[in-house]
């Protein structure tokens, strides 16, 4: 029995040597998990764009057109930066990359709202980003919304109370409320996908590159032909070890430090997150070892896994909404633990949810977890044949 | 009689890369098999352009002819599919939490009673943020519904005044705004996000292949022989040798996807699909030259040169700005953005693809990829060091 502890030791303390001493393992498992995050915050951290600079074609010039290219220039969501002659000279303003948006209002505004007829203004929005074109026609709506209110209070219901003019305007009041993400933020909404994808393919990566050194300096062979490294269990548990060490100080990282940092919204406890990220950073470990066990070369692994981070991170349906992915790719999906990580911790973190209202993706990522070990230690049982076999 | 020794050297060169690319499975992945299920891949997940039916949810605890009229008008909406109903408040927010829905639409109790008797009720909606694309499709929606009812019920008052139909439209809603769409007139996401995610990725493999088959000659110990024997001693014929095939077989792979997307799906390309395939082979030169000198200037330590290429390459995705906007960022980002071939191509493919102004108006960007193909240059003094003392880092 204690020399079942001192092998499980032994492989641990290899391993963690092995990790130390490959920059590019250390590079990917402690430099990428820990600033990765802060870089990516960075990034997105204002959240949504403000001032979109955009034009304005008056070909109206009237009073009411003036004060709806005021009330635009108002809004948080566009600046009016120019006014154009004509519709030439606004386009020749967006080829130059100064504005990305303009507003057209007709020459004959006035009189056709005096006629008692629609009035259309135009919003042309440049569709090298989603982001402009909804800035733009946001901020035209609200404001078409709010002159439409004044217009007709002040056609119809001339001498009215205001609370009379409110029912006259708008019989049934709404409201609209962003649930988690109020400020409808890029950085909220993409940063636990990216945290939790960073989980997995540092994992994958940091395994697959110690595993392919193995290779390299045992002739092929995919554990060293050592008295520790004799039992497949003992082996899986020992590496797992390590890795789990290090992953669950950057999970508690990820949810505390990042979170806390570049306040990201962060409704869940802390308890629920550790119970769902323990299933999450054991299926990504015994994922690895499964997976490294096709890999021969330390850096084949880079070439093959980080690439896949990007369809990983639609797959998940964090971004592209999961309900619209095809269902083949909802089965590939299922194959990776990070589909359900990304799923479960957004729900966990951004919403508050309990480790009951994820228990679809909590007991997924066990039964993962389950299936991957299950071939990790298929994988070391053939290997340590091997390796008796050719003493 | 010098010029036909170089070439003679070249030839030995690329005649053993594809030795190499026919014997290595790996070398395929990269260059044919995965370009092509990332294609397929982006393609096939955003072939509806966009996202319909998303599931919503529905509180009616009203319950009335009138409400459930709207209810039908939110139903009938492209991107709304109202499946689910809730009895209370808490079991929509709760069933959004287990993720069933993206929103839900609540209207209380005695909504109609109150509008009838001009008491200006209050009805609500409620979208998941934490899904972006989902819960702005949604909201748009919603919001339309929710104005409606009030503009229907408006309108009712002016009808009955005796006004036209056009009047009485015209009356609840003097001023329309209509979208136009520059480029994307559907706004498809695929247009949007595919035909620059997936050269994208074609971009990042490019980066992180090129130190991967330069270091496998320190690997495999072979550099000196290549240096002296194969490439008389010189570093441009090597490095010419070296990435001449791959650029090749990367640029096929590129106007593989030009093709399908600008001929075979008729995605807008205003610029033309022979300006298309111009950038992106450009692309593919400047994001090589930049791992020509990653990886030459960490003097042959393969796997941190190709450590540091997959990091610049990932982080591209997000500093080109294709969806959230470079111009949103803190201004020390907005200048490293400069320093991301995937940045450039997104501007020359807006320039280009989407409007089809004449190059000029995006010059900066076609400078900046050239200086990228001058790094190489730079580093030329570096590789004749590596080669003659740099080893594998084991």
């Amino acid at each position: 029995m204690t020399s079942r502890f001192n092998n499980i030791f032994r492989v641990c303390s290899i391993e963690f040597r092995n990790i130390m001493r490959d920059h590019g393992v250390v590079l990917f498992v402690f430099f990428v998990p820990l600033l990765y995050p802060l870089l990516y915050a960075f990034i997105y951290t204002n959240e949504t764009v403000r001032d979109v600079p955009v034009a304005v074609v008056n070909d109206s010039g009237s009073a009411l057109s003036r004060q709806f290219v005021r009330m635009l220039d108002a809004t948080p969501e566009v600046r009016v930066v120019a006014s154009c002659t004509d519709v030439a000279e606004a386009e020749h303003l967006n080829r130059l990359g100064e504005i990305y948006a303009f507003v057209v209002i007709p020459a004959d505004f006035d009189r056709t709202l005096d006629q008692g007829r629609q009035a259309v203004i135009g919003v042309y929005a440049d569709m090298a980003g989603m982001l402009y074109y909804k800035s733009a026609l946001l901020a035209a709506t609200n404001v078409s919304l709010a002159l439409n209110k004044e217009l007709k209070v002040e056609r119809f219901y001339t001498g009215a109370t205001p609370r009379q003019e409110a029912i006259a305007t708008q019989p049934v009041d709404y409201d609209y409320v962003a649930l988690y993400n109020p400020q409808s933020g890029f950085a909220s909404f993409l940063m636990p996908a990216v945290m939790m994808l960073i989980i997995q393919q540092t994992l994958m990566l940091g395994i697959g590159m110690v595993g392919g050194g193995i290779r390299e300096r045992f002739n092929g062979r995919a554990l060293p032909p050592m008295r520790a490294f004799g039992n497949p269990l003992a082996v899986t548990f020992g590496k797992t070890i390590v890795y789990f060490a290090i992953y669950i100080i950057i999970a508690a990282y990820m949810f505390t430090v990042v979170n806390y940092l570049f306040g990201l919204p962060a409704r869940g406890r802390f308890v629920t997150y550790i119970a769902f990220i323990v299933p999450y950073i054991l299926a990504c470990i015994f994922m690895g070892i499964t997976f490294s066990s096709f890999l021969y070369r330390r850096e084949d692994c880079i070439v093959l896994f980080v690439f896949m981070s990007v369809p990983l991170l639609f797959i998940s349906g964090i971004s592209w909404p999961g309900a619209a992915i095809p269902r083949f790719w909802q089965w590939v999906g299922m194959l990776f633990p990070s589909t359900y990580a990304v799923n479960g911790y957004v729900r966990i973190n951004s919403m508050g949810a309990s480790l009951g209202q994820v228990a679809h993706e909590f007991t997924a990522l066990w039964i993962q977890t389950g299936a991957y070990l299950l071939l990790a230690i298929l994988f070391y049982h053939l290997a340590i044949r091997r390796n008796s076999l050719r003493r | 009689m010098k010029r036909k020794n170089v070439f003679a050297r070249l030839w030995t060169l690329w005649m053993r890369e594809l030795y190499f690319f026919s014997h290595r499975p790996l070398m395929l992945v990269v260059m044919f098999i995965a370009p092509i299920l990332l294609l397929i891949f982006f393609l096939s997940l955003m072939g509806a352009g966009l996202p319909t039916d998303l599931p919503a949810g529905i509180v009616d605890e009203d319950d009335t002819s009138t409400t459930r009229t709207l209810v039908r008008t939110l139903d009938a909406m492209e991107n709304t599919d109202l499946r689910h109903r809730y009895h209370s408040f808490s079991e929509a927010r709760d069933a959004m939490q287990r993720g069933e829905i993206y929103a839900f639409f609540h209207i209380p109790e005695g909504t109609t009673e109150q509008a009838l008797g001009q008491r200006r009720p209050k009805i609500g909606f409620y979208t998941n943020e934490s899904y972006f694309i989902a819960g702005s499709l949604l909201m748009r929606d919603m919001r339309t519904a929710a104005e409606m009812i009030g503009m229907g019920v408006s309108r009712q008052t002016f009808l009955a005044k005796g006004m036209t139909d056009d009047a009485a439209m015209a009356a609840v809603r003097p001023i329309v705004i209509e979208a136009h769409p520059l480029g994307n007139p559907v706004l498809d996401y695929s247009v949007y996000l595919s035909n620059i995610i997936v050269p994208g990725c074609i971009l990042l493999l490019v980066l992180i292949f090129t130190p991967y088959t330069i270091g496998l000659e320190w690997k495999r110990g072979k550099q000196r022989r290549v240096y002296n024997d194969l490439a008389g001693g010189s570093s441009t014929v090597f490095l010419a040798g070296k990435l001449i095939p791959q650029a090749l077989l990367f640029s096929l792979m590129m106007l593989l996807c030009d093709v399908v997307f600008y001929k075979y799906l008729h995605f807008p390309c205003r610029g033309g699909l022979g300006m298309m395939f111009l950038i992106g082979v450009l692309c593919i030169l400047a994001a090589q030259s930049f791992g020509v000198f990653v990886y030459g200037l960490l003097q042959g330590n393969m796997r941190f040169s190709m450590c540091v290429c997959s990091l610049w390459g990932i982080v591209s995705f997000s500093i080109s700005g294709l969806s959230f906007p470079t111009m949103a960022m803190d201004p020390i980002l907005q200048a490293a953005a400069w320093l991301f071939p995937l940045r450039h191509y997104y501007l020359l493919y807006v320039n280009q693809a989407l409007h089809g102004y004449p190059l000029l108006y995006a010059w900066p960007s076609v400078v900046a990829l050239l200086c990228f193909l001058l790094l190489p240059v730079l580093t030329l003094p570096l590789y004749r060091h590596a080669f003659r003392h740099a080893r594998y880092k084991p």
